[in-house]
């Protein structure tokens, strides 16, 4: 029995193409997954469903029946229901009060409050999606947070359930969770419909899927049928390395020793508690660890954008914590930087590419022709990067936030790599970035590698760490819980060890 | 026994002070919580206050004057409104805009009409004026300093108005923390995109939050005019608006919280009344100008140390909606 089809959706905007006759048809209790890279048009393809967009030709057809849905409201009215990325939850209400907005039960809040209370604890008997109603929805972990927003699709009657990668902000325990969630839910003949780029995802949970590229459908299969090489190559369009291929490392002198760090946050809590590694030329070592167990705080500090409280940093001998040397006094010594949180710390959203390209260089001499920015350069300049790394459309003065996620961590990547450091600190290279990118970005970290400089690399996807990295140290609660060669690393060790369990005993 | 009656005197005096800055920063809280910013408080009153005075001149009816004060007002919020949610235009352009234009619109009118140098004739006729409540017993009441004084002075004695804008403060309390609509609105100047996922009207929400502020605005302008005094004169609201708006702030937006930030600027304002001219032991007589900036500096003081992080609708001044 089909619960959703989409026959034939069209959409244009403006010059783009977001949709080319998209047909998609989802079973009742079933786990339908859509694929596709960043601008593939997944995401136009559900806001044309859960009425934000409006499409130009095509047909909605719900439990059989053709439907017109032109505002949320006549998409909650068909029984669909959204799971956005970016959670749709007033952060200073209640849980009970955001799963009730919109659906309040009358003029009073008191009487629809009561009953919508206790529509809520059969729900969360029935599903297993217990959530405290009375707690405030900012002080609760990201991924109870998902559960009140799948929760508010439920009490809705939502019958068809759209998850926008919904794993991205979730800690791989919590994945699962979800993951089990979404079993239940088709069991209990909900159709579930599962937008991601992740193949891992797609593979656990889903029963058919979905591939989109450019615009259009390119494949269609069940899951079961199929193979997650397979599927990558449909996405992109080639053949796709999903394993960056590499030689053993040819480990040189160590570079960077960190010594007794730590690291306290605004709050005078510790984040990094008492840290000791080194990293030696020709070596790519991983911090593995759950989001928010440190990482980032160690990154920041080895950058100098976070001051330690106690501990060294050398950097060939020289001690950066002692002389106090700022973010660009490390640039110039070799330690070049490409931050976890690109559109934060990684690029100035407002400036155009060629402007970012030389973000932190900008006072080189290269660049600059006695007081003035010699903008000749600055563009040939960002047009070989942008040459070099693949990077489109190559259009240096484009404003940055125009180009996709993987455009711009590639221009960063640019930017770091040739100003040709010693030591080259990479945090989470690959967060929003499309597989075909991807595997770009791994195989120039590993030619760097082979270049014989020293790679810091922070990540929390465990396949990009065991894909790379020649050593592995495990963070939990702000410490180094265990180290391991890459050789010995398993998913499953580390995975005890992010949980906190030490070496010896995960071994 | 002096002191005394100077003391409920003056806090009598501050609950007439009080009244319009509080209708203001209700107003404002209504409007804020949506996610508009609302600079254009002082030109809805100044625009109420000029319409009231010529209407309630003209037709002899204070209850007109009210009418014609609210309609202004609300048409002047609807302008914001239009500019702010519709056309996605600057919150803080748009109020200053408005605030402008009356400020000139207001004499300007009153010129061409009435030919009195941009006043409003004096309205001294019977039912022109909303005039002071006298309870029962009150006169009698007088004789007896505690608790008559209190109760002939403070309960008593007030116009309409006053009981208006008192009866107000627990009634947006209910609203916004009891009804469907005032979740909404509190939702809306949090996350507008939660408020539209849920299948809610963006905009008509904040139409609404802005109608009810142009609403309390001709109520408070009426006052100044209408009631507090007989008469429109040019630029009477004399920054009101702008220090209802720092009560709102200084209150973080909730209604009782917002009424005793405006009844200590209004404390503040009713002492710098009293303390012109009186000479203070060991200071000598205060300069005028300085005792009328306390208000001010109060507030600059408050807002800067005392109240601590004030947070704001988290949606507030951005507007929403396809570009």
């Amino acid at each position: 029995m089909t619960a959703l089809e989409l026959r034939g959706i069209d959409k244009r905007f403006r010059a783009v193409h977001a949709n080319k006759a998209v047909s998609l048809t989802v079973a009742r209790g079933s786990v339908h997954g859509l694929i596709g890279e960043n601008g593939a048009g997944k995401s136009t393809l559900m806001n044309v469903i859960y009425g934000f967009h409006r499409a130009d030709a095509g047909e909605i057809r719900v439990q059989g029946k053709p439907v017109t849905i032109d505002s949320p409201q006549a998409a909650i009215a068909a029984g669909i229901g959204m799971v956005h990325q970016h959670f749709m939850l007033v952060e200073n209400f209640t849980v009970l009060e955001n799963i009730v907005l919109g659906a309040e039960g009358g003029r009073r809040l008191a009487s629809g409050l009561a009953k919508a209370r206790d529509e809520l604890t059969r729900l969360a008997r029935e599903y297993g999606l217990e959530v405290p109603l009375d707690a405030v929805v900012s002080e609760l972990p990201v991924g109870l947070q998902q559960r009140v927003e799948i929760l508010k699709a439920l009490h809705r009657g939502a019958d068809i359930l759209i998850l926008d990668e919904p794993t991205a902000v979730l800690a791989p325990q919590e994945a699962d969770q979800l993951f089990r969630l979404l079993a239940h839910l088709r069991a209990q003949g909900k159709a579930v419909i599962l937008v991601t780029h992740k193949l891992r995802e797609i593979m656990a949970v889903t029963d058919r899927v979905t591939v989109m590229r450019h615009g259009a459908v390119v494949a269609e299969v069940a899951t079961r049928e199929t193979t997650p090489r397979e599927l990558a190559e449909k996405m992109v369009g080639r053949a796709v390395l999903l394993q960056v291929e590499k030689g053993p490392a040819r480990v040189g002198e160590t570079l960077l020793n960190v010594d007794h760090l730590e690291v306290r946050d605004l709050h005078g809590v510790p984040r990094v508690k008492d840290v000791s590694f080194a990293l030696r030329a020709g070596e790519i070592v991983g911090i593995a660890g759950v989001a928010g167990n440190g990482q980032s705080e160690l990154l920041e500090a080895l950058a100098g954008t976070l001051q330690p409280s106690r501990g060294e940093i050398r950097l060939e001998g020289r001690d950066l914590v002692r002389e106090q040397l700022d973010p660009r006094a490390r640039r110039r010594l070799g330690l070049a930087h490409v931050p976890e949180d690109r559109l934060h710390m990684g690029v100035i959203r407002s400036f155009s590419a060629q402007d970012n390209a030389i973000l932190g260089y900008h006072d080189r001499p290269a660049y600059n022709r006695g007081l003035l920015v010699d903008r000749t350069a600055v563009r040939s300049d960002c047009e070989q990067k942008m040459r070099d790394y693949d990077v489109r459309p190559p259009n240096p003065k484009l404003s940055i936030s125009a180009f996709s996620g993987g455009n711009q961590q590639k221009l960063v990547l640019a930017r770091e790599i040739d100003a040709d450091p010693r030591v080259l600190l990479v945090g989470q290279p690959t967060r929003g970035v499309d597989i075909g990118a991807i595997e770009f970005i791994h195989r120039r970290l590993v030619a760097l590698r082979d270049a014989g400089k020293a790679l810091l690399l922070v990540s929390v996807e465990l396949d990009e760490i065991l894909g790379l990295a020649d050593r592995i140290l495990v963070m939990n609660g702000g410490e180094i819980v265990g180290e391991l060669a890459r050789a010995e690393a398993t998913e499953e060790r580390l995975g005890l060890m992010m949980a906190g369990i030490k070496a010896e005993a995960a071994s | 026994m002096e002191t005394y009656t100077l003391i409920v005197l003056l806090l009598a005096a501050t609950i007439r002070v009080a009244a319009p800055l509080l209708l203001a920063a209700l107003a404002g809280m209504f409007s804020e919580r949506s996610g508009i910013i609302d600079l254009g408080l002082e030109g809805k009153m100044l625009g109420a206050a000029f319409a009231a005075a010529a209407v309630s001149a003209v037709s002899g009816s204070a209850w007109l004057g009210l009418a014609a004060g609210i309609v202004t007002s609300v048409a002047l919020a609807l302008l914001i409104g239009y500019a702010c949610i519709t056309h996605r235009g600057n919150q803080v352009v748009a109020g200053m805009a408005v605030t402008i234009m009356v400020a000139g619109l207001g004499p300007t009118l009153g010129l061409a009409w009435f030919g009195l140098g941009g006043q409003t004739p004096q309205l001294d006729g019977p039912g022109q004026r909303f005039t002071a409540i006298v309870w029962p017993w009150a006169k009698t009441a007088r004789e007896a300093p505690f608790p008559g004084l209190l109760y002939a002075e403070l309960l008593s004695g007030h116009n309409l108005l006053v009981y208006f804008a008192a009866a107000l403060v627990p009634f947006s309390a209910w609203v916004l923390y009891r009804t469907r609509f005032g979740l909404r609105l509190r939702a809306v100047g949090e996350n507008p995109q939660a408020v539209d996922t849920a299948g809610i009207s963006v905009t008509a929400l904040r139409y609404q939050a802005v109608i009810i502020s142009g609403v309390l605005c001709g109520v408070a302008g009426t006052y100044l005019s209408v009631a507090a005094s007989s008469g429109f004169v040019r630029d009477m609201t004399a920054g009101k608006g702008y220090l209802a708006l720092a009560a709102l702030i200084f209150g973080k937006w909730r209604p009782v919280p917002t009424l005793g930030a405006c009844l200590l600027f209004a404390f503040t304002d009713a002492l710098a009344t009293r303390l012109q001219g009186v000479a203070l032991p060991g200071v000598g007589v205060i300069p005028v100008q300085f005792i009328l900036a306390l208000p001010y500096v109060l507030t600059v003081l408050l807002l800067a140390g005392f109240v601590g992080q004030a947070k704001p609708p988290k949606a507030i001044g951005s507007p929403y909606g396809d570009k």
